[in-house]
């Protein structure tokens, strides 16, 4: 009995040690893969995978594989933290990619501060975000940037000085870009003749829109998600409403034109990307990854894209492939050619770049403009 | 007072729709004294049916009066077989239990299926296709009266109308009524009270239905928990207009649509729900009956 304990004891360490010595380097992801914006979730997968792949194929990291686990948060911010949770404690994964809405990250990016695991997200755009700790990173622009790029766009482009504002109460995200615009907007002389607000799941805008119709605004300001917006545009249509409207990134889902049909026509929209650009960086992604998925690629899977290959060249860069050394790399991350422009990460570990602004034009995207900061 | 007009149209239209999904709760409160819960998911599964109907028919392309017959049925059906299922395997067996056993039940009931929704048609919002042409009736000024508001309202009146028929006029009607009094009494005068039983839960499911592809045309998105919100409030107006009460259910339904419309209009969006709710409270606090309801003593 004796020697079968010592003998257990002996070989338990061992044990533990070979699975230490796997020949992958895990890497975890969580993401809306069902859920009432699943398809930003699926977009952000697809464009990660893709950039795993192609390291995979062309032998690896440093002789080793890419291994990714990818869990479902069913866009709950409560699943994500728990998504997170799990990578790190159960699958001891040494990066993680977060998902996509910034109040799930916000939920779940202070889990991997406090493992000091390095977390990237693709695409949350609030400020708040990274403030968490330093292990946190984005490779998106921040919300009030797009605020800007709208008023700017409202007021240089199309030269409007009358624009209401409708935003979802609930979420971070379209605040933070309504409160944007609203400053910038002023700024710039424009006037905001009404500011309502609806809440994310509504499915009646009619009495919002009614007020907003007796203003007479030249432009309607909606930063929400785009279940909301394709129902708002279709009831503001029925109420014989012409002005177009304009959003932020939220929109950016093929789900926008199908839920708003011809309503959502001719309204404008910031965005981190668009296929339309001749870039050539651009023009072989969404060649490979339609080759890939047969499908045309979203901003959110160019992000997605964009966040993995950021992590990987910190991989790559890194000298013992440990969570601290990741981190070191990826705060060091400068000028990089990414899909959506040449990322440099500043010192809050925020994305500096430009964005685009698309008018929507049936299924397709008509590009307008770039805006730098 | 464009604006005041506009949004008493939205208020009725809104609340038309409540008014369908309210008689479903209040026909099976009037006959069971039980909430039934899972009625808005039975609504939910209702716009499911009609989604993929469509699509398997191939009717996203042909929208019409004669689409709209069809899908109704389709999903009338479907909905008919659920609402006779639930009350078979869940309700049935507990009809002596305790009454909180049963409430329970109905909230299971009612969480299985939206989550068993989301496993079967995925949890993220589908399109439901263009049942009919929404167009213009007739317009004041920059008032427009559409098509689609105009069908809910008459859906929802003629459905009200019907069941008053069904209940007052008939023998069927009769039967419940009796049921409803007394089933035990009932069945020694030669009713069937699980028959009777049963074919409330018909009629309550088909309501559902309807209701379910007037709100899938006129907001286009659905999803496997569409049903709560509007469920819960259309819950609500059954007990403010007094539930058990037919008539009740289409008042405290416009109230109800009418009241939220204004809280948006004139206060703010963020308070929609928060009043939806204050109002239950204040009508428990002050009458408990509902506006049309009658307050009986219960027998111990």
């Amino acid at each position: 009995m004796k020697r079968l304990l010592v003998s257990l004891l002996v070989v338990l360490p061992l044990l533990s040690g070979c699975t230490k010595k796997t020949n992958e380097i895990l890497i975890g992801e969580y993401d809306s893969l069902t859920g009432s914006d699943a398809t930003f979730g699926l977009s952000t997968n697809k464009g990660v995978r893709m950039a795993f792949d192609e390291v995979n194929d062309a032998g690896g990291i440093k002789g080793k594989k890419l291994s990714l686990i990818t869990l479902d948060d069913q866009g709950k911010n409560e699943e994500a933290a728990a998504a997170v949770t799990r990578l790190i404690t159960q699958n001891n994964v040494v990066a993680i990619i977060g998902g996509v809405a910034s109040g799930r990250s916000k939920a779940a990016a202070p889990i991997a501060q406090s493992h000091k695991i390095p977390f990237v997200s693709p695409a949350s755009t609030n400020p708040d975000v990274t403030k968490i700790g330093d292990h946190v990173f984005r490779v998106c622009f921040i919300d009030p940037f797009q605020g800007f790029v709208m008023a700017k766009f409202a007021t240089e482009n199309l030269k409007i000085k009358k624009v209401a504002i409708l935003r979802d109460v609930k979420n971070d995200y379209s605040v933070g870009l309504a409160d944007v615009f609203n400053t910038e907007f002023k700024k710039s002389g424009g006037e905001i003749v009404a500011d309502l607000s609806y809440q994310a799941g509504d499915i009646d805008f009619k009495a919002q829109l009614t007020q907003i119709r007796s203003k007479n605004p030249e432009a309607i300001y909606v930063p929400g998600y785009y279940t909301e917006v394709g129902l708002i545009a279709q009831q503001a249509r029925q109420l014989g409403i012409k002005a177009p409207l304009m959003g932020g990134d939220g929109w950016d889902s093929e789900k926008l034109f199908e839920i708003g049909k011809q309503a959502i026509n001719g309204s404008y929209y910031s965005n981190h990307y668009t296929t339309e650009s001749t870039d050539p960086a651009v023009t072989e992604f969404v060649k490979k990854f339609k080759a890939k998925y047969n499908e045309t690629p979203d901003a959110l899977a160019a992000l997605g894209y964009d966040a993995a290959k950021i992590l990987i060249a910190a991989l790559e860069r890194s000298a013992d492939l440990s969570s601290k050394s990741i981190r070191d790399e990826l705060a060091k991350t400068k000028d990089f050619g990414g899909v959506t422009g040449k990322i440099t990460l500043n010192e809050n570990r925020d994305a500096t770049k430009s964005a685009v602004v698309i008018q929507v034009d049936g299924n397709a995207r008509k590009y307008m403009t770039t805006i730098t900061p | 007072m464009q604006d005041f007009i506009q949004h008493i149209i939205n208020g009725i239209s809104l609340g038309s729709i409540y008014a369908l999904i309210a008689l479903g709760y209040t026909m099976v409160y009037g006959i069971l004294k039980m909430i039934n819960f899972a009625h808005a998911d039975v609504y939910m599964i209702g716009a499911f049916v009609a989604y993929y109907a469509a699509r398997l028919m191939g009717l996203e392309t042909s929208p019409g009066v004669f689409t709209l017959i069809l899908l109704l049925v389709v999903a009338m059906f479907f909905c008919s077989l659920l609402g006779l299922t639930i009350e078979r395997f869940a309700y049935r067996p507990l009809r002596k239990a305790p009454k909180l056993n049963i409430l329970i039940t109905a909230i299971g009931v009612s969480l299985f299926l939206q989550y068993s929704a989301q496993v079967v048609f995925g949890a993220d919002p589908k399109v439901f296709p263009e049942v009919m042409n929404d167009f213009v009736l007739f317009s004041i000024g920059a008032i427009e009266i559409k098509s689609f508001d105009v069908t809910v309202l008459i859906v929802s009146v003629l459905a009200m109308l019907a069941l008053q028929f069904l209940i007052f006029k008939t023998k069927l009607g009769k039967a419940m009524r009796a049921v409803s009094a007394n089933s035990s009494v009932a069945s020694l005068m030669g009713v069937n009270p699980d028959k009777i039983i049963a074919f409330t839960f018909v009629v309550g499911s088909c309501l559902a239905a309807i209701g379910s592809i007037l709100v899938g045309m006129k907001y286009p998105k659905i999803d496997p928990l569409m049903g709560m919100m509007i469920g819960m409030k259309a819950f609500v107006a059954a007990v403010l207009g007094g539930i058990g009460n037919v008539g009740g259910a289409v008042l405290g339904a416009l109230i109800m649509g009418l009241s939220e419309e204004m809280v948006v209009a004139y206060i703010s969006s963020t308070y929609r729900d928060a009043f939806a709710f204050g109002i239950l409270i204040v009508i428990l606090i002050f009458r408990p009956a509902g506006i049309l309801g009658k307050y009986t003593v219960e027998k111990v």
